[in-house]
């Protein structure tokens, strides 16, 4: 009996819901750590990364103005779904990074147990970084953390789905938008989060992911007039400095880089770092 | 309106007794600079008040190090209640100094005394005791026990809440256990000086506060000192680019507090009276140097005409004068500078098509002066719609639906502060809710809480400045940095 012929997958970008391929046509091949061809990937243009920060700033009204309670069992979906692709999931690990089956097993693992642990914070952060404050007046005042709007994100390099499950969720939980630039070497389980990610429910366009170069993409995304945040956690090989700088002109939120194992370790501080925090004053009266 | 001419009633200058001439505030000490010195004038007659130095770099270098030895061997070492009680003590001698700050602040600054006496020397000396009683509760700030100071802070303040703005940034400095070297604006220096003398009363270490007195270049070498590791700045967005870009790069934290084109949605239910009163306390407190100043009203349409010609009315009841003048409404603007912006814009407001009606109201010869002033039929392409004025300059827009109003609101790069007068709750909250602003006042407008966070979405900065999460601009976690490249 002849070996049966496998289907392979072709990886594209995931912007505003679909998947489509780089405007560009380009694609780049991505190895296994043995040097064998594993697949072509999209090697998104500076006109995918714009198309990506228009469908996201399209997607923030719903993706904010969703439930707290809502985008807390979206996202805990996206680890259901991903556990359920737990093998696919370590099997892509295993071709892109060379580890072994018992260390992809660990990071697949970690990425969801990350999802569920951002999952339950999406109502409950604000009652823990807001604030009632008692005011030397009659007024009631209050302050909320909002999402800050379109957040740019360069995940991780070293990792295929730890690093970028750890930019994405937190940004996720207050209900931004997130333009996110895959690990370069390791791109491929990125585009499997994303079809992960749009089948658990995540409105099209808050989750865009683009692969390719993140020095060729990170620019246009820093300097991007309607990008609110960027986080440099994976542009610890960039020049980043010139990123911080191109960012400063539009005032935008930078987080900075982060490297080894604990790169953007899960933290409430990843959470409020991509929120505003809006204060509301009103009067109290009996009349 | 002869009915309302009062006699004179200026507070006395008496109180004060000034020096002649200030160096900078360094090691608990005045010194000379070694840079060059200039007059800070008084903007209601333009007389000279005194002589401050300009501090050059070296005069910041030294600065900087009496902060970063006062925090080393000092400061980072004092228990939190100890700290707390230096602010206590702050706090105090704030009040007791209350009317002389008052009149130093109106004579240099130009606002009105009733202003300067009810509204910014009480806030210094609230934000004083609120952050006081921080010092030893960082545990509770929200990073966990034993959070860490971040060590110097420059800071850069402007002139248009001279010392309050000082407050805002050295309370929670102090409390968090950080030293500062702050620069106050070039053309408000002296209520900062007298802060000095307060902090000499209060025996204050040495060095944990240094106050360098200059213009521009001061601040830039104070952004620029490798030594700083914090930097505060309220001003311009456009020097707030500036220092973004300045530090890009460092570890130096920042907070940036920047400009304003806030909203006041007038909605056609609102308690209109109080609306009037809301809209001229929003955008002519302090003569519109202010940047939460609301100076775009959003009228409903059906209450235009109704709303205008109120406001009218009331602007022409407000008496423009002598600062020191317990019954002046508005003050001088601050120079000929911000004057000459005021005009530049109003004039252009007027080019642009907009209509311009202005107070009758007699200008004084001397000083510098504008009089309170509406711009009706203004479309929202107009600069007077877009670029902030900084003067008592209120530009009037229209809307149909609360939809049109937020969008209108939120169409700005600036996200500061947003005003709503409605009678109706739900809609007040939905429409807080969609406003891009980081304070939204409901029914109300320009309060402020040293227990209120305070601060701007977009291109009017980050971080906030009051309450805890104030405190949390001056604070590190002890765990944060885990990871973190360089």
């Amino acid at each position: 009996m002849s070996k049966r012929l496998t289907v392979p997958k072709t990886y594209k970008l995931f912007v505003g819901g679909a998947f489509p391929r780089s405007e560009s046509g380009r694609v780049y091949e991505v190895r296994g750590s043995d040097g064998a061809f594993l697949a072509n990937a999209a090697r998104a243009s500076r006109k995918d990364a714009r198309d990506a920060v228009v469908k996201a700033r399209a997607a923030v009204a719903g993706w904010a103005g969703a439930t707290a309670y809502n985008r807390g069992q979206v996202l805990y979906r996206i680890a259901e779904v991903l556990e359920g692709r737990r093998a696919q999931f370590v099997a892509e690990v295993v071709a892109q990074e060379g580890v072994s089956a018992a260390a992809a097993g660990t990071q697949v693992d970690e990425a969801v147990d990350t999802w569920v642990w951002y999952a339950g914070w999406c109502d409950k952060f604000a009652q823990v970084t807001g604030n009632a404050n008692p005011v030397a007046g009659p007024y009631f005042d209050i302050s909320v953390p909002e999402p800050i709007g379109v957040v740019a994100a360069i995940a991780p390099q070293d990792s295929a789905l730890r690093g970028i499950t750890r930019v994405l969720a937190p940004a996720l939980v207050a209900g931004n938008a997130v333009v996110v630039i895959a690990s370069e070497a390791h791109p491929l389980s990125a585009i499997s989060l994303a079809e992960v990610i749009a089948t658990s429910d995540v409105p099209g366009g808050a989750v865009n992911v683009l692969t390719g170069s993140p020095a060729e993409l990170a620019p246009w995304l820093a300097s991007h007039e309607d990008v609110n945040a960027l986080d440099l956690a994976g542009a610890g090989d960039l020049d980043w400095v010139e990123l911080q700088i191109a960012a400063s002109q539009t005032l935008k939120r930078v987080l900075p880089p982060e490297v080894g194992a604990d790169a953007a370790e899960p933290s409430l501080q990843r959470i409020s770092a991509f929120t505003e925090l809006k204060t509301v004053w009103h009067p109290k009266s009996l009349v | 309106m002869a009915f309302l001419e009062y006699a004179p009633a200026p507070e006395s200058r008496a109180i004060l007794s000034l020096r002649d001439e200030y160096g900078i505030f360094v090691d608990g000490e005045f010194r000379p600079a070694a840079g060059a010195s200039f007059d800070t004038i008084s903007p209601a007659d333009e007389t000279r008040i005194a002589t401050v130095a300009a501090a050059s770099d070296d005069d910041v270098d030294a600065a900087v190090a009496a902060a970063r030895r006062a925090y080393t061997k000092v400061w980072s070492r004092m228990s939190g209640r100890d700290r707390g009680k230096y602010l206590f003590r702050i706090a105090r001698l704030v009040q007791e100094r209350a009317r002389e700050l008052a009149v130093a602040e109106s004579l240099d600054n130009g606002k009105p005394i009733k202003e300067s006496r009810d509204v910014d020397v009480p806030l210094v000396a609230a934000w004083f005791f609120y952050y006081a009683g921080w010092a030893d509760k960082l545990d509770y700030a929200g990073l966990g026990a034993d959070p860490r100071a971040l060590g110097v802070a420059g800071q850069i303040i402007p002139w248009n809440f001279p010392l309050l703005m000082l407050a805002w940034k050295i309370a929670p400095a102090l409390a968090a256990g950080n030293t500062v070297v702050l620069k106050p604006a070039e053309t408000t220096p002296l209520s900062a000086l007298l802060f000095a003398e307060i902090l000499q009363q209060a025996d204050l270490p040495p060095g944990v506060v240094n106050i360098v007195t200059g213009a521009g270049a001061t601040g830039a070498a104070l952004v620029r000192h490798p030594d700083v590791d914090k930097i505060a700045f309220t001003g311009s967005t456009a020097v707030g680019r500036e220092i973004a870009r300045a530090v890009a790069g460092t570890d130096t934290r920042l907070t940036l507090e920047l400009g304003g084109k806030a909203a006041n949605i007038v909605f056609d239910d609102a308690p209109i009276d109080q609306a009037v009163e809301g809209i001229v306390n929003g955008i002519f407190f302090n003569q519109g140097h202010v940047c939460c100043a609301g100076s775009r009203l959003l009228v409903q349409e059906s209450i235009h005409d109704e709303v205008v010609d109120r406001l009218k009315q009331r602007l022409s009841t407000l008496r423009l004068g002598d600062p020191l003048d317990k019954n002046t409404d508005i003050g001088a603007i601050n120079s000929r500078a911000q004057l000459e912006r005021i005009r530049e814009l109003s004039r252009i407001g007027e080019e642009e098509g907009a209509v311009r009606w202005s107070a009758e109201c007699a200008i004084p010869d001397t000083g510098f002066w504008f009089a309170p002033t509406i711009f009706t039929d203004v479309q929202t392409s107009h600069r007077i719609a877009r670029d902030e004025i900084f003067g008592p300059v209120l530009s009037v827009l229209t809307f149909r639906t609360p939809a049109e109003a937020i969008a209108k609101a939120n169409n700005t790069p600036y996200g500061l502060s947003a005003g709503i007068w409605s009678e109706k709750g739900s809609r007040i909250l939905a429409v807080a809710d969609k406003l891009r602003a980081g304070v939204v006042w409901a029914n109300t407008f320009n309060r402020f809480d040293p227990a209120s966070p305070f601060g701007g979405y977009k291109e009017s900065g980050f971080g906030r400045e009051g309450g805890r999460h104030g405190l949390l601009a001056y604070l590190k976690s002890p765990v944060s940095g885990r990871g973190v490249a360089k």
